[in-house]
């Protein structure tokens, strides 16, 4: 475990906006290969304290095997990963969870059989009495704190004690959104979390997400919708074929040219190696 | 009808507490009173006679409690392994190894349970070398468990670790373990036990055990973390991965607590019946799965309850005590038991679409 400043290259990722705080993430080199599937390729990507940034790019460019790999819940090929200024080999996603990067998946990660509580707090029950793999669930402790992440957040779920499977697909998502709130986390990161949701359900997830900037949280959010990512986020990172081939301010780009790169029309000259 | 409690949620959604379903139990348990009143119905039809009330004259109790300790007593085996195999549906496995494993550990146990001297002559079915006999009841009961573990050990590796279906993996136990139980004394019964390990088996003692282990398990899987994360994986394994669990050592730790249970119950059964034989436990798997599945475990995982499973055993107890009473060949118990499971399983898969198409 050391410094990020003294252990990696020196190099600024290109573009990086050091108008926000200091890095929270920076990645070097992150590689996953599926055998003869190069799913992600040599991919430097940093963002820093209260940034939101945006990952984008067309089907199977790299984007969720990215997330995959910095909340070790695949395990890396090669590269390295820096989280909140130390170097990070997690063990697996209850780590990463531990040490302070919250996602919300693609698939949402949910036990359809679970109520609220358990779901908010799976992997990490609160416990009345440490007995190991027998230890006593604090339900009570559970069910306060799930009701005060469901209030930060904003999201309104008419009976917590109701199980996933009886939810609908928004108030599914905002349970997943919610799990990341209760705890007080360095980094969020979110999968396509309006990809399934209706209008007004997707303006309620995007005021979860204007809450995080205002509470200077530092988000990762990866989607296909411009209008959102233009409207919410500072910086637009492009990948195309498991590379990196942009990575835009927003007040440099626009919905047409980040088009460009996603198709491959263009690519910035730092990443020619991406085409 | 004004909704009881309408609470406005994300996208106008309302929730109506007066639509909330009924625990899954509770239909069991109507089902268990409505067999018991079919049999009741039948009796004084066909027989003449109460199923379930002493009708003696100089009866001292309004029930007939011999029947209802029949009935608790033969299913208080075959539930103390139905216990394991809930926890194994509930996390999304199957086990079918659990009646070879009762056979294995009988045997197994059952040699360390004899004593050297049966009417003043040496044990004539010793099984082990002299010096190994007249040991204290815990030491049998140990093996036992021990031999639980081993299995259960096994079991559970196979299917986390390599990935295989668990129905596979139990089916080569069931095979091995039936195959050690007969390699064990050459296809000869072991008997003779000494009086300590009898009396684990005399009695109600049987029932007592299967009762103190449901209330056990009930708790564990409603209150602790090993419990909720049984339902998790079961509920959704990827879900449950990602969240952090250790799923594949919790596995592990499922099958090998059924395999326990398996072993628990063979030791009670050996005790009960003061001898063990290769063929012992043959059919309790599957006796098992219907005990589970009757109770309202989903065969899919993530639902269910011990709850369910100690209806689900009183519901075979009855049907096996009614068709006593009413004088039916054992062809027509197994007939019926076939349809009940079946029936059982037709009625999950029902709730299981009616449920999602809610959603």
């Amino acid at each position: 475990m050391s410094d990020i400043q003294t252990n990696i290259s020196g190099r600024d990722a290109p573009h990086a906006d050091t108008t926000f705080g200091e890095v929270i993430l920076r990645t070097e080199g992150l590689t996953k290969h599926y055998g003869g599937v190069h799913a992600l390729i040599d991919c430097n990507f940093e963002i820093r304290k209260g940034e939101h940034v945006a990952i984008m790019g067309d089907n199977g460019a790299g984007k969720s095997t990215f997330v995959r790999q910095i909340t070790a819940v695949e395990k890396r090929t090669s590269g390295k990963v820096w989280f909140n200024g130390q170097y990070v080999d997690f063990d697996g996603p209850l780590e990463a969870r531990e040490a302070g990067i919250e996602t919300v998946f693609q698939t949402l990660a949910l036990a359809d059989h679970l109520d609220v509580p358990d779901n908010l707090f799976l992997g990490r029950e609160k416990v009345l009495f440490n007995l190991g793999p027998f230890s006593i669930l604090d339900y009570k402790g559970m069910r306060e704190a799930t009701l005060a992440g469901l209030k930060k957040t904003g999201v309104k779920i008419p009976n917590i004690s109701n199980t996933i499977q009886n939810m609908s697909g928004g108030q599914r998502q905002c349970v997943a959104i919610a799990r990341t709130a209760t705890f007080h986390s360095k980094l969020t990161i979110m999968d396509e979390p309006t990809a399934a949701l209706g209008v007004q359900e997707t303006a309620q997830v995007e005021n979860i997400i204007r809450t995080l900037k205002e509470q200077g949280e530092p988000l990762i959010l990866i989607s296909h919708n411009m209008r959102q990512v233009m409207d919410l986020c500072d910086r637009i990172v492009v990948w195309r074929r498991g590379r990196i081939c942009a990575n835009l301010r927003k007040e440099e780009t626009d919905g047409q040219d980040v088009v460009a790169y996603i198709t491959g029309a263009k690519t910035q000259a730092e990443y020619a190696d991406a085409a | 009808m004004a909704q009881s409690q309408t609470t406005h949620g994300v996208g106008g959604l309302t929730f109506d507490a007066s639509k909330r379903h009924r625990p899954p139990e509770l239909n069991v348990f109507f089902a268990l009173i409505l067999l018991v009143a079919v049999f009741e119905a039948l009796g004084w039809l066909l027989m003449g006679d109460s199923f379930l009330f002493n009708t003696r004259p100089n009866a001292t109790s309004i029930f007939n409690t011999a029947r209802l300790t029949i009935i608790i007593l033969q299913v208080s085996i075959v539930g103390i392994i139905a216990l394991g195999v809930t926890q194994v549906i509930i996390l999304g496995g199957i086990d079918l190894s659990s009646g070879s494993i009762v056979g294995a550990t009988a045997m197994i146990a059952m040699s360390f349970a004899q004593v050297s001297l049966v009417n003043g002559q040496p044990n004539p079915k010793m099984m082990l070398p002299e010096g190994w006999q007249d040991l204290p009841m815990i030491v049998p009961v140990l093996v036992g468990i021990c031999c639980g573990v081993f299995a259960g050990l096994i079991n559970g590796f196979l299917i986390a670790y390599t990935r295989i279906p668990p129905f596979i993996a139990t089916l080569g136990m069931m095979v091995t373990a039936r195959g050690v139980a007969k390699w064990w004394s050459k296809g000869e019964p072991i008997s003779f036990p000494t009086e300590g390990y009898a009396a684990i088996g005399k009695g109600m003692t049987p029932v007592f055990i299967f009762i103190a282990l449901a209330i056990l398990f009930h708790l564990i899987l409603r209150y602790t973390v090993y419990g909720k994360h049984t339902y998790a994986i079961g509920s959704n394994e990827a879900a449950a991965r990602m969240s952090g669990i250790k799923v594949d050592r919790h596995k592990v730790m499922v099958y090998t607590i059924a395999a326990v249970l398996a072993s628990i119950a063979a030791i009670v059964l050996s005790s009960k019946n003061l001898t063990a034989q290769a063929g012992m436990g043959t059919m309790y798997e599957l006796d098992a799965i219907a005990m589970t599945v009757i109770g309202g475990v989903s065969l899919s995982g993530g639902r269910g309850s011990i709850l369910g499973t100690v209806l689900g055993a009183l519901i075979f107890g009855v049907i096996i005590s009614g068709f006593t009473f009413l004088k039916l060949d054992a062809y027509y118990q197994e007939m019926v038991k076939g349809a009940i499971i079946v029936g059982a399983v037709v009625l999950d898969q029902w709730r299981q679409r009616r449920a999602a198409s809610r959603t």
